[in-house]
């Protein structure tokens, strides 16, 4: 049971990195372990700002393919 | 290695082996498609073994103790150490594309078998080489941009002009889609009602993932995939009712118009509205139908039914002009080798590798992956009459408008077809004729529906798989065009803006306006030249795509050449150096037979000639009909033969800075490389 939620878990983060979102604990994680007390986005900002980041054609973001 | 894994190395090489002889050696009888499998993943393994682990221990020298920037920056966002599976979907989903399924389908008119020759060795040697290397590269150095590691490794001039080429070949490939789009949809009310209905339904995808439920993907992209099958289902009612498929029956001119409109529209967008959510169903929806394909090809195991070899590789095919050398070479484009992914290596994946002995995996297995679906492409194409096949990809220039008269002329070429044979594929798959679809997306798709409907809905459902097919294709396309009309606008506003500043501010309402315009006008035009060329436009402008993406991967290896020996690797640059000479040998053959060859059928300026001699002459030759409209021909020619001379010189200026970078590094004792990071992880440049 225990590997097949893992497996999921890992699925779904695949799925979600596909359309460029990262994973949304280990943002949470990393904010809280290099910058305790500041401000963490809550999960509508950071997919906003993902999303807002992942077509930044402008900084060469998002590049499409053949 | 153990006595066990080299026994196990020995009969994947047997099998590979006998597969390949099968494949390659079996004359008159047909081939079942499952050797053609075994033999390319068996290729595939021993690559990855033998030749990918090699490069990336002993010629990059790959060092699990180095510091990734994905642990030297990580901010969770941009830089986050990521699993390397998950990273693997990733790259895959960002390098894959119409190419590999569309370059094949255009590559079997000279049989499979060389197509798949050269997808096979293409990848193994140079194009998983380019795409490893240049991850490893970029790696190397925070994730940089491929531009930015020219500019900074073979000097400022070689970058802005590799610059001018990526914008040269965006243009063409956003031309060459749009174009394989339109053949697909002219004359298909089902089609078309299908894929007009994406829009709306990304609209609706965006406004729920803003307001309704921000950010949950996975919501809004079921929501998104249960409207798409309902507008796929509803397209047969559509196409069956006359006075709702009259106004959705278009022509050629029509939706080309449409889709630059489209094009326009959707660029200037906030791109959650639109791009994002078409973005998210197109990457899901392709991702799934690659691994239906797999799924299908070994359920139903389908027999070959073209021939190994046909005799247009002697050049006079009627599907693409040009001779197997140099032109096979560049038709098969993606699923070979891509420049086009040395800038999606050089994008995302490196800011998020875990570590560098993980290179391999992502950057060369990734194109392993891409090339696979090319050779399911192939197959998929081979499994179809090869009457049908021809009758399919022949434009109505030579072979009519009538199945009576195609089939005439396709079995005077040897490949015998009846017209009730073209009327009941067309029948089988809903559509009122086949003939003429250029651009291989629609053989794809009849292709793909024989093997799905094989194991799933028989006949019955032929014609939902054939449109489902076209969807599919159509949608990641179209997701091309909008980002690719981005892409340019701002490659135009960075060089425009270096004479005027204002035009550089991309915030500025207005400067996006006539950016997206000039970028719309620029592909436009290729494509409107495209749809009304009597050929039917691939005929030419593959060729052209095929040479300025082979061009971008010709600059992508000489890089990759430069740094090896600025790293004092030199011993080992060959192994970027024998691609990049034969791509180089390629494109610059290519692209000269292209702009000089006296047959007007391939040269541009010779076909030029032939139609100024006639219009001096008050002549119209087909397929003008007009003096105007031979006018409008001999300038298309010139426009097509600049772009052609321009991919050729834009490779050899890069060549020759190379060499000049080779040559400084050679007279340097110690590394030159421009590196960020060392063993133990400090953050120093050097250089």
């Amino acid at each position: 049971m225990a590997k097949l939620s893992f497996l999921w878990r890992r699925a779904v983060q695949t799925a979600r990195l596909m359309v460029g979102i990262p994973d949304y604990d280990t943002y949470v994680a990393h904010r809280s372990a290099h910058h305790p007390g500041e401000p963490v986005m809550s999960y509508g900002e950071f997919f906003r700002e993902r999303q807002k980041a992942r077509y930044a054609i402008e900084e060469g973001r998002f590049k499409g393919c053949c | 290695m153990s006595i066990r894994s080299k026994l196990l190395w020995a009969a994947v090489i047997g099998l590979g082996a006998v597969s390949f002889g099968i494949v390659a050696l079996k004359r008159g009888e047909s081939v079942n498609a499952m050797w053609l499998l075994i033999a390319a993943l068996c290729i595939y393994f021993i690559a990855y073994r033998f030749y990918a682990l090699w490069i990336a221990n002993r010629v990059l020298g790959v060092n699990a103790a180095r510091q990734t920037p994905a642990y030297r920056r990580n901010d969770g966002l941009d830089y986050v150490p990521t699993n390397r599976y998950v990273l693997y979907g990733h790259h895959f989903a960002a390098i894959a594309g119409a190419g590999p399924l569309v370059g094949p389908v255009l590559a079997a008119q000279m049989g499979y078998l060389p197509g798949t020759l050269w997808i096979l060795a293409g990848v193994v040697f140079a194009g998983a080489v380019q795409d490893m290397i240049a991850l490893f590269l970029s790696t190397r150095r925070d994730g940089r941009s491929l531009g930015d590691m020219i500019r900074s490794e073979m000097g400022p001039v070689a970058g802005t002009i590799a610059g001018i080429g990526v914008l040269l070949i965006c243009v063409i490939i956003l031309a060459v889609l749009a174009l394989v789009v339109v053949n697909a949809l002219k004359a298909s009310p089902w089609g078309t009602f299908t894929v007009f209905c994406t829009a709306p339904i990304a609209l609706l995808m965006g406004i729920y993932g803003r307001f309704v439920r921000p950010g949950r993907i996975a919501e809004m992209s079921i929501l998104g995939a249960v409207l798409l099958f309902a507008a796929l289902y509803y397209g047969r009612t559509v196409a069956d009712t006359p006075a709702l498929a009259h106004y959705l029956t278009l022509s050629g001119p029509q939706l080309a118009l449409i889709i630059i409109g489209y094009g326009f529209v959707a660029s200037v967008l906030p791109v959650w509205l639109l791009l994002a959510p078409r973005d998210y169903l197109s990457t899901f929806l392709k991702v799934g139908t690659v691994a239906l394909l797999a799924v299908g090809v070994l359920i139903a195991r389908p027999e070959l039914q073209m021939a190994a070899i046909t005799k247009f590789v002697d050049g006079t095919g009627p599907v693409w002009s040009g001779s197997l050398f140099p032109f096979l070479f560049i038709t098969v484009a993606c699923g070979a080798v891509s420049g086009w992914h040395s800038l999606i290596s050089s994008g995302t994946t490196p800011k998020m590798i875990e570590s560098e002995t993980q290179i391999a995996f992502i950057g060369y297995g990734g194109m392993l992956m891409e090339s696979f679906v090319a050779i399911m492409a192939m197959i998929a194409a081979s499994v179809i009459h090869p009457g049908v096949y021809f009758a399919m990809n022949t434009g109505a220039g030579l072979i009519g408008t009538t199945a009576a008269h195609a089939a005439d002329v396709v079995s005077s070429w040897g490949f015998t077809v009846t017209p009730d044979m073209l009327n009941q594929v067309a029948h089988d798959v809903g559509e009122l004729s086949v003939l003429s679809r250029t651009g291989g997306a629609p053989t794809l798709a009849v292709g793909m529906a024989t093997i799905f409907s094989s194991f799933l809905g028989g006949r019955t459902l032929m014609a939902f798989w054939y449109h489902f097919v076209i969807l599919f294709e159509a949608l990641f396309i179209l997701t091309t065009v909008d980002a690719g009309t981005r892409v340019c606008r701002f490659m135009i506003q960075d060089l425009v803006g270096h004479a005027i500043p204002a035009f550089k501010e991309t915030r500025a309402w207005g400067n996006n306006l006539i950016g997206s315009a000039v970028s719309c006008v620029l592909w436009g035009y290729l494509l409107y030249a495209g749809v009304i060329d009597p050929y039917g436009g691939i005929w030419t402008m593959w060729p052209l795509f095929g040479a300025t993406n082979q061009m971008l991967a010709a600059i992508a290896l000489s890089l990759c050449t430069v740094v090896l020996f600025k790293m004092k690797r030199e011993r080992y640059a060959w192994v970027t150096i024998v691609p990049t000479a034969w791509l180089v040998v390629c494109t610059v053959t290519a692209g000269l037979e292209k702009v000089l060859s006296p047959d007007p059928k391939v040269g541009f300026l010779s076909h030029a000639a032939k139609f100024s001699h006639a219009l001096a002459e008050n002549q119209v030759l087909a397929p003008a009909k007009s003096l105007t409209e031979m006018g409008r021909v001999i300038f298309n020619d010139y426009v097509d033969a600049t772009l052609a001379g321009l991919a050729v010189s834009i490779v050899v200026i890069v060549v020759a800075y190379a060499f000049v970078s080779i040559r400084r590094a050679r007279a340097t004792p110690q590394s030159t490389a421009i590196e960020i990071g060392g063993p133990a992880g400090a953050a120093v440049g050097h250089g």
